[in-house]
C-alpha cells in the first residue's frame, strides 16, 4: 500500500522509487510528467518524441507494466518500481533482446529504440514464446520512422529463442 | 578487382548497440554546466503585420532571463539558403502561423515556455494566401516578388503539340499529393556554448552542419574559424533536417550570445510540426501521346509545388522534380512547365524524393491509363518504353552502361507473379465478394548527387588518421542520421586501408575537422563521402602496403611472390602479418599516417532556356510492385506486399540497404494510404501524431527485395546511391493496383477510403 507522499515545498513531492533496482527518492513537480522527471534525473535513455502518448518513445516498465511516461504523472511512481532502458543493459552487459535488435539489424536513428525493447520487454516476461502477430501488437504503440518494421520483429523472435534456452539451462 | 573483406559485407553497425542501451547522446540529453533554455514566441496567424512585442508579463515568471527578438541580431538578419528571402527573426511582417517571431531564454525550458505563452504580440492581420493554384493568378495577393513564384522552370524538346495531333492514343489528367510531415522520432533542437574568444560552439541534431556552420556565422557575424558545428546523435531525417536545423541552431545561438551562457532549444512535437520544413503538396496536369505500336511520342506537364511562405529548398526540389517529371522513359518530344508558388504556410523543402514522388505519383499512374488505352500490359508497355544504356533522357542526357531499369522490372515482374496475377484478375473480373485484390506497377529513376542546380556544393572531405597503436579515425563532412553512413564509410574505409572493421571508427561531424562537404542529401554520402575517404586513404594504403612487403620480405617470404591483403592480414609466401605490426613499423619509420581527401562530382549542365543538359552524374532505377486489398464497401486500402528491385550499384552493407528499402517502402506507403495533414484557414489543423496518422507494425506490408548490381564505375567500390529512390514509386504502385483491384482511379495521395468509395460509386 502507498503512504503518503510528502509535499516538501509548494508544488514539490518527495517521492521514492526503485529505479532499475536501486532505491530513490525524487523531488518531482505536482504536475510533472514521469518522462520529465526521469530525464531531469538523468535516466535520458527514455526519449521524449511527442509528448502526447501516440509515439511510445518514452516507454518505461512501471511495476513489470509499460506505461507512456509522458502520460504517466510522476508522482503515480511513488512506491512503485521502474525498468527504464538502462536497467536492462550496458554497452558491456547488454540484455539479449539489445543483443538481438543490434544483430537483426533492427536500430537505424535508434530514437525509437529503448521504447521498442521496453514495450518487447514486457510481451516476453508474460509470453515467452510469441506469434508474429502478439509481437506486432505488442510493438503497435511504437512508432518507428527509419524502418519497416520488419527487424524489429525478427529481433523479438530472436530474443524470445535465446531467452527461453537460457531459461532452460537457468532449470537445468 | 581484388577479393574484397568488408565491401559487400553485412558488417555491424557501428552504433547499434549504445542506442540499444540508451547511452546515445542525442541533442536533447546533453546538459552542460550554466545552461539556460530557450522556447520560441510563434506567430499565432498566417499572415501579420507586426506591431509590437512585449515581454511585461513574461518577466514574471520564475526563472526567466531575456528576450530575443531580430534587434539582436549582429549579422544580416536572412537565412542563407538559396534565394535568401527568410530573416532569422522578422521585423516587420510574419508570414505563416507557426513561425517564431522572437525566443524567450529561461533558466529551465519549462519557465521558458510558460514565459514564452505570455510573450504579447500586438499585430495586424493581413491578407493571405492558401491555394498555390491561386497564389499563381494574375489578381492574386502578391506575397513574394510579382507573381508569387519562388522558381520555375522548363525542359523542351522535340515538337509537342504535332506529336500530340499525330497520336494514335493519347492520356491526361490531373494529380495531386497532399503534405508529408517526415516525423523522425527526435524533434529538431540545438545547444549553442559562447566560447571564451568569443566564437560559438553548436550541438546540432542535423544532415547538414556546413548549413548549420553557414547560418550561425551569418546571424551572429562571425568568421567562420569561430564557429563550431558538433552533429550529435540524429535521430532521423529524412530531409528534415537539412535546411531548418540551421535555423533552430541561430535561434539558440543568438540567445546564447546575448546571455553568455550555454543555451538549449529542443523543439515540441506540435510546434515542430507548425514550423519545420514539409514534403511540398504538389499539383500536377500530364499528358502522354503513343504511336499505334505503343511507343511514347510526347509529354506535357505542368508542375506545381506549395512552396509555403518562404522560398528554402523550394527552388531546388522543384528542379529536381522538373527533370524527372516524364518519367524514366524514351520521349522525343517533351513540354515540361514547373513552377514552386508561395502561400503563407509552412515552409517546404527537402523529403526524401526531393520533388520527384509528387510528379512521379502522377506520371506512373498516367502512364497504366495510358497502356490501358493503347490495350497493353502495364509492365509490357513501360517495358517498351523504358530508358536503356545509350538512350538519352528528356534533358537529353546520353545513359551509360551503369543503367539496369529494364532488368528490375523484369526481376519484379517475375518475382511477384505479375503475369499470372494480371491474367487471373482479367478471367474473373467480378468474382470478388466484398474485398477485391488487385496489383500495380511502377518504375522510377533518380539522380544520384545534387546534380546541375547544386553542383557547386557537389563535392566532399576526408581526413583519415591512423594513431600509433593502429586504430584509424576518420573524419567526414556528411552526418549520420539513421541511414548508416558512419557504418558504410567505415566499411570504404577499413577496405582501402586493409585495416581490420573494428579498428576503424568514423565520428560524427565536426565542422573544424574537415572542409565543407555540402548537404547529407541526394542519396549522395556513400558516394562523395565515399570517394572522398578513397583518396585520402589512398596514399596511406601505398606506405602500409610497401612496408607490410618490406616486413614480409625481411621475413623471408619470396618476393617473386605475389603479396595479398586481406581482412587485416598482409600475406606473401607462406608468411602473413597483420595490420598493427605493420602501422608500428609504419610510426617507427616516421610515414606520414594521416590524410586529407577531397572529391569533387563530374561536370554536370543544365541549360535554363531548354531544360538540356547532362542533369546528374549517374542514376539510381527501382521497380516497385504492390498487392493491395480493397474493401468494396469502405474504400478502406490495405497494402499486403511490396515487391521492389533496385540498381543502386554495388552494395556495401546487404543488411543495411535492405533497411534502406524496407523503410523507404514502408514511408512511401504511409504518404499514399494514411498521412493527411491539413490545413484550415491558413492553420494547420493536426500538428500531432493522434490526428497525423503514420504507418505502424500492425499496418507493414510484406516485403520482397531484390537489388541488381550495375557497377558505376566512378563510384566507391563501384556504389550509387540508395537512400531515397525506394521510397519514390511507392504510392503510385498503389494507386494502380487499387484501380486493378476495383476499378477506381484516384488521382491524389492520400488514397483515403472515401476517395476511393467516391471513385467506386460515383465514377
Amino acid at each position: 500500500m502507498k503512504t503518503g507522499i510528502i509535499e516538501t515545498k509548494k508544488g514539490f513531492f518527495e517521492i521514492t522509487v526503485a529505479i532499475n533496482g536501486e532505491k530513490k527518492e525524487l523531488s518531482v513537480k505536482n504536475d510533472e510528467s514521469l518522462l520529465d522527471a526521469l530525464r531531469r534525473h538523468g535516466w535520458k535513455g527514455t526519449k521524449k518524441g511527442c509528448d502526447t502518448g501516440d509515439c511510445g518513445s518514452c516507454a518505461v516498465l512501471l511495476n513489470g507494466r509499460p506505461v507512456l511516461g509522458c502520460l504517466a504523472p510522476a508522482v503515480t511512481a511513488h512506491e512503485g518500481e521502474i525498468t527504464t532502458i538502462e536497467g536492462l543493459g550496458s554497452v558491456r552487459a547488454p540484455h539479449p533482446l539489445q543483443v538481438a535488435f543490434v544483430e537483426a539489424g533492427a536500430v537505424q536513428c535508434g530514437f525509437c529504440i529503448p521504447g521498442m525493447i521496453l514495450s518487447s520487454k514486457h510481451l516476453l516476461d508474460r509470453t515467452p514464446n510469441p506469434t508474429e502477430a502478439e509481437i506486432r501488437k505488442a510493438l503497435d504503440g511504437n512508432l518507428c520512422r527509419c524502418t519497416g518494421y520488419v527487424k524489429q520483429v525478427e529481433a523479438v523472435k530472436a530474443a524470445a529463442q535465446k531467452l527461453r534456452g537460457k531459461g532452460k539451462r537457468a532449470r537445468a | 578487382m581484388e577479393k574484397l573483406s568488408y565491401v559487400g559485407k553485412s558488417l555491424p553497425r557501428k552504433d547499434a548497440l549504445i542506442k540499444a542501451v540508451g547511452a546515445a547522446q542525442y541533442a536533447g540529453d546533453r546538459e552542460f554546466a550554466g545552461m539556460l533554455h530557450a522556447a520560441a514566441v510563434r506567430s499565432p496567424r498566417p499572415r501579420i503585420k507586426i506591431l509590437s512585442i512585449s515581454d511585461t508579463a513574461a518577466r514574471r515568471v520564475p526563472g526567466y532571463v531575456t528576450l530575443v527578438t531580430y534587434k539582436d541580431i549582429k549579422g544580416v538578419n536572412k537565412w542563407p539558403v538559396v534565394l535568401q528571402d527568410y530573416p532569422f527573426l522578422p521585423e516587420k511582417e510574419s508570414r505563416f502561423a507557426g513561425e517564431t517571431i522572437a525566443l524567450v531564454v529561461a533558466q529551465t525550458a519549462r519557465a521558458a515556455k510558460k514565459a514564452a505563452a505570455l510573450v504579447e504580440v500586438k499585430y495586424k492581420e493581413l491578407p493571405f494566401l492558401e491555394e498555390p493554384l491561386k497564389a499563381l493568378e494574375k489578381d492574386a495577393v502578391k506575397i513574394y516578388g510579382d507573381d508569387n513564384v519562388f522558381s520555375s522552370f522548363v525542359i523542351k524538346k522535340g515538337s509537342v503539340d504535332e506529336a500530340f495531333k499525330k497520336a494514335a492514343f493519347t492520356a491526361e489528367g490531373e494529380f495531386s499529393t497532399n503534405y508529408q510531415v517526415h516525423a523522425y522520432l527526435e524533434t529538431q533542437g540545438a545547444i549553442a556554448l559562447p566560447e571564451s574568444d568569443g566564437g560559438m560552439t553548436v550541438h546540432s541534431t542535423t544532415q547538414c552542419p556546413f548549413y548549420v556552420l553557414d547560418a550561425v556565422a551569418a546571424a551572429l557575424s562571425l568568421p567562420y574559424h569561430k564557429v563550431k558545428i558538433l552533429q550529435t546523435v540524429t535521430g532521423g531525417g529524412f530531409g528534415g533536417k537539412e535546411d531548418v536545423p540551421a535555423l533552430v541552431a541561430s535561434h539558440a545561438a543568438l540567445c546564447a550570445a546575448k546571455t553568455g551562457r550555454p543555451v538549449k532549444l529542443i523543439y515540441g512535437r506540435k510546434e515542430d510540426f507548425q514550423s519545420m520544413s514539409k514534403r511540398h503538396p504538389g499539383w500536377a496536369r500530364v499528358a502522354y501521346a503513343a504511336d499505334k505500336n505503343g511507343k511514347l511520342t510526347a509529354c506535357r506537364v505542368k508542375y506545381v509545388l506549395d512552396g509555403g511562405a518562404y522560398s528554402t529548398l523550394s527552388p531546388i526540389v522543384l528542379w529536381r522534380g522538373t527533370v524527372h517529371a516524364a518519367g524514366p522513359y524514351k520521349i522525343a518530344n517533351v513540354d515540361i512547365k514547373t513552377y514552386a508558388a508561395a502561400t503563407n504556410k509552412v515552409p517546404c523543402g527537402a523529403f526524401r524524393g526531393f520533388g520527384q514522388p509528387q510528379i512521379c505519383f502522377a506520371q506512373e499512374s498516367l502512364i497504366d491509363e495510358l497502356a490501358e488505352k493503347v490495350g497493353m500490359d502495364p509492365v509490357q508497355f513501360r517495358l517498351k518504353n523504358l530508358l536503356e544504356p545509350g538512350d538519352r533522357t528528356v534533358t537529353g542526357q546520353k545513359l551509360n552502361s551503369s543503367c539496369g531499369l529494364k532488368e528490375i522490372v523484369q526481376a519484379v515482374r517475375k518475382k511477384s507473379g505479375w503475369d499470372k496475377k494480371i491474367k487471373d484478375r482479367r478471367s474473373k473480373p467480378e468474382d470478388r465478394g466484398d474485398v477485391a485484390t488487385g496489383i500495380g506497377f511502377s518504375a522510377v529513376y533518380y539522380g544520384v548527387g545534387l546534380g546541375a542546380k547544386g553542383r557547386y556544393l557537389d563535392r566532399a572531405g576526408a581526413f583519415v588518421n591512423i594513431y600509433k597503436d593502429s586504430s584509424v579515425g576518420v573524419n567526414v563532412g556528411n552526418a549520420e542520421m539513421g541511414q548508416g553512413a558512419l557504418t558504410v564509410l567505415a566499411q570504404i574505409a577499413a577496405e582501402t586501408l586493409n585495416a581490420p572493421y573494428e579498428s576503424v571508427k568514423v565520428e560524427e561531424v565536426d565542422s573544424s575537422k574537415v572542409p565543407d562537404s555540402g548537404p547529407t542529401v541526394a542519396s549522395r554520402t556513400t558516394l562523395m563521402s565515399g570517394n572522398a575517404i578513397i583518396e585520402a586513404a589512398t596514399p596511406i594504403r601505398e606506405r602500409i602496403f610497401k612496408t607490410a612487403f618490406d616486413l614480409l620480405t625481411a621475413m623471408g617470404a619470396g618476393a617473386s611472390q605475389k603479396m595479398t591483403a586481406c581482412g587485416g592480414l598482409f600475406s606473401m609466401g607462406g608468411k602473413s602479418i597483420d595490420f598493427k605490426k605493420v602501422v608500428a613499423e609504419c610510426w617507427f619509420r616516421r610515414l606520414k599516417m594521416s590524410e586529407q581527401g577531397w572529391y569533387a562530382a563530374p561536370r554536370t549542365t543544365f541549360k535554363m532556356e531548354d531544360g538540356q543538359g547532362d542533369a546528374y552524374v549517374i542514376y539510381s532505377y527501382s521497380a516497385d510492385a504492390a498487392e493491395v486489398e480493397v474493401d468494396l464497401k469502405t474504400g478502406a486500402v490495405k497494402v499486403i506486399k511490396i515487391w521492389a528491385a533496385y540498381d543502386v550499384g554495388k552494395i556495401v552493407n546487404p543488411r543495411l540497404a535492405v533497411g534502406q528499402a524496407q523503410g523507404g517502402i514502408l514511408q512511401g506507403m504511409s504518404w499514399a494510404v494514411f498521412e493527411n495533414l491539413t490545413y484550415r484557414n491558413g492553420i494547420m489543423v493536426n500538428p500531432n501524431f493522434t490526428d497525423y496518422v503514420l504507418a505502424t507494425t500492425a499496418d507493414k506490408p510484406e516485403y520482397d527485395i531484390t537489388f541488381i548490381e550495375k557497377p558505376y564505375a566512378e563510384g566507391p567500390y563501384k556504389a550509387k546511391g540508395l537512400g531515397e529512390i525506394p521510397l519514390i514509386g511507392v504510392a503510385p504502385a498503389v494507386a494502380n493496383a487499387i484501380k486493378n483491384a476495383c476499378g477506381a482511379r484516384v488521382r491524389s495521395v492520400p488514397l483515403l477510403p472515401e476517395k476511393i468509395w467516391k471513385a467506386l460509386k460515383v465514377g
